[in-house]
């Protein structure tokens, strides 16, 4: 058990997670269980921009949703209404996404705790109403129809479900890419460093403002990142994008794959997201089944699937290192994934 | 003046409802700390219980109301008991999580017995009282007196028994509570029931003038959190002026200004008043 686990920690583990990500579309003869993953693995990604604030840093931003939606709006209403075509549009959004960030960031983040959870809960609420109120830009609650495809510069057709599918994976491996560096960084430290204590933070230095500042809007770009993607892949959108619940799923996935871990928001959204596939009568009634097991996690597991397998990793470890250690008079340093909260 | 009458009443009877979704909310916080996130899905299966008992079974409106107060009181009470007790140590974020949790649970199980639709829910007192050309439905004055007889019940329960003066002392010191031997658990199931039967209160007087469905919850709650903040989490005054803030900003709001956006005006002045003051109108002392 302890040797299968140790093999996953491996980069050979992480490898061939790429490569069955890679061969899926040949695996499987089905375009709609491609398009399910191309759709699975645009939420992860805007579940690690979740997790860089919430996981990382520690603050719960309830307007993550309406930040997807801002996104996938700025994307819609360009292309479908401005004539823009898709990458220039692209840009767009993210640019917008990470400047509204910034903005939504400078206000809410000089709130604490309940505060800013509150704060954003609020935030999110009025993009909502905005995007279902506004009806001269938005076209209220009729939506956002005829968004343009990705364009393909005459190589290939984004339109079809497979490529469409590499280039979500190129996306999300250039999240989980930025994402490992960002953790190991000194940048990431800082943000794990304020989430454990943002006073103990300070006292060593820590500039909380622009480092929390800074989270938040990496975490809304990776926001905006997936709502211009969903908006290429859907193609019509709707008020109901910024919908609390897009919200609520994704703390969900985070909190099942594991909060502030690096593989937890992919295991988690990937895993549910079949999941709920699976049990297509649930669909409506998922709640039922995901409400309690969020209470659950919280209580028995609040490190989700990961974090957990992560501390017995670091136990098992502890006990086959522990009699080498007694006889040369070392004393185990505590490991990082300890401190996960 | 009669338009502007009718104004008045409207945001008295918003202010009403809200004050009392929002004074529950800000006895939980008061005495645990805990922002209920499920505070607006107790709300809602509130009216969904008086609903039921009226429409289905044929019960009268008040002895809907008194009995869906009871089943929302024993729910909250299990929520503190399975849910909020054994978090009490955890990180912040966890209760937060696990209130949402609560939240979308109550919900998917509310429509998986009624459906999503919107229900309307009758109430006996349907009547128009007509003073001299400034007209006022029954229903309305009935839900400004009531909360306003409730809130005046809450006050000299908390003021005047023993047991109410253990949630004050609780919510003022927990040390002190505890060295004086107050029993924290029992307060805390205390809290829990009386916020669950305000909001199963506040819930069936309004319904009859709204409609009944499963995200009913939603805006209420949001708005209950805009007034503790203005009011002062975990202050009960504070919770009923910033309750008749918000249902005046609300009704004059919507009709001087815009009514496709009433519902952003709470939020609005949320994001303002937080941006200029992050702690508050009212708040005493740091957060």
């Amino acid at each position: 058990m302890y040797k299968f686990g140790s093999f996953l920690m491996t980069p050979l583990a992480k490898y061939l997670m790429l490569a069955f990500a890679l061969v899926f579309p040949l695996l499987t003869s089905n375009e709609y269980q491609v398009y399910v993953m191309a759709s699975a693995f645009v939420w992860a990604i805007a579940v690690y921009g979740l997790n860089i604030i919430t996981g990382f840093c520690g603050q719960l931003n309830l307007a993550h949703g309406g930040f997807f939606a801002i996104g996938a709006y700025t994307l819609g209403l360009l292309s479908a209404d401005y004539g823009w075509s898709f990458w220039p549009a692209f840009a767009a959004a993210l640019l917008m996404t990470a400047v509204l960030g910034l903005l939504v960031g400078v206000v809410s983040l000089r709130l604490k705790e309940h505060y800013f959870a509150i704060f954003t809960l609020c935030v999110g609420f009025i993009i909502y109403l905005l995007m279902d109120k506004w009806e001269a830009l938005t076209h209220g609650p009729i939506g956002v129809r005829d968004i343009a495809a990705p364009y393909g510069f005459g190589l290939v057709d984004f339109t079809d479900t497979v490529p469409f599918y590499y280039l979500v994976l190129a996306f999300l491996v250039f999240a989980i890419w930025f994402m490992g560096r960002l953790s190991r960084s000194l940048l990431g430290r800082t943000f794990v460093a304020i989430r454990n204590g943002d006073e103990l933070a300070q006292s060593l230095g820590i500039n909380l403002m622009r480092n929390k500042t800074l989270a938040f809007v990496l975490s809304t770009t990776y926001a905006g990142l997936a709502g211009a993607l969903y908006a290429g892949m859907v193609r019509f959108i709707g008020p109901e994008e910024a919908n609390i619940t897009h919200t609520f799923d994704m703390i969900t996935y985070l909190l099942v794959g594991g909060i502030g871990t690096l593989t937890g928001p992919l295991l988690g959204t990937v895993g549910i997201v079949w999941i709920t596939q699976s049990l297509q009568f649930l669909e409506e009634y998922r709640m039922i089944i995901f409400g309690p097991l969020l209470v659950l996690l919280v209580i028995f597991f609040p490190r989700g699937v990961t974090g957990s397998f992560l501390g017995w990793m670091h136990r098992k470890g502890e006990q086959a290192q522990a009699p080498e250690q007694r006889s040369m008079g070392k004393v185990s340093l505590p490991s990082e994934v300890n401190s996960n909260a | 003046m009669n338009l502007f009458f009718q104004q008045i009443m409207n945001g008295l009877t918003l202010g009403s409802i809200y004050g009392l979704v929002a004074l529950g909310l800000t006895l939980v916080y008061g005495i645990l700390h805990i922002p209920n996130f499920a505070h607006g899905a107790l709300y809602m299966v509130g009216a969904f219980l008086s609903y039921f008992l009226m429409v289905d079974l044929g019960v009268h409106y008040w002895l809907a109301m008194a009995g869906s107060a009871a089943v929302v009181a024993l729910l909250a009470i299990l929520c503190e008991r399975l849910v909020f007790h054994p978090l009490r140590n955890s990180p912040p974020i966890h209760d937060k999580i696990a209130a949402i949790g609560i939240l979308l649970f109550l919900e998917a199980v509310v429509q998986m017995f009624w459906g999503a639709d919107f229900r309307r829910m009758s109430s006996p007192f349907t009547g128009i009282l007509n003073f001299d050309g400034l007209i006022i439905p029954e229903q309305r004055l009935l839900i400004v007196v009531g909360a306003f007889t409730l809130v005046a019940a809450l006050q000299l329960f908390l003021r005047k028994t023993m047991v109410g003066a253990t949630i004050i002392a609780l919510a003022q010191s927990r040390d002190g509570a505890f060295l004086v031997g107050i029993d924290a658990n029992r307060v805390a199931m205390m809290t829990f029931a009386i916020s669950g039967a305000l909001a199963a209160i506040a819930a069936t007087l309004y319904a009859p003038i709204n409609l009944v469905y499963p995200a009913m919850g939603h805006l209420v709650i949001m708005k209950a959190f805009v007034i503790i903040i203005l009011g002062g989490m975990g202050s009960i005054p504070g919770a009923i002026v910033g309750g008749m803030i918000i249902g005046f900003a609300e009704a004059f709001g919507g009709f001087y200004i815009s009514t496709a956006y009433k519902d952003i005006i709470a939020f609005g002045l949320l994001v303002l008043i937080l941006s200029v003051r992050p702690q508050g109108l009212f708040a005493k002392g740091a957060h």
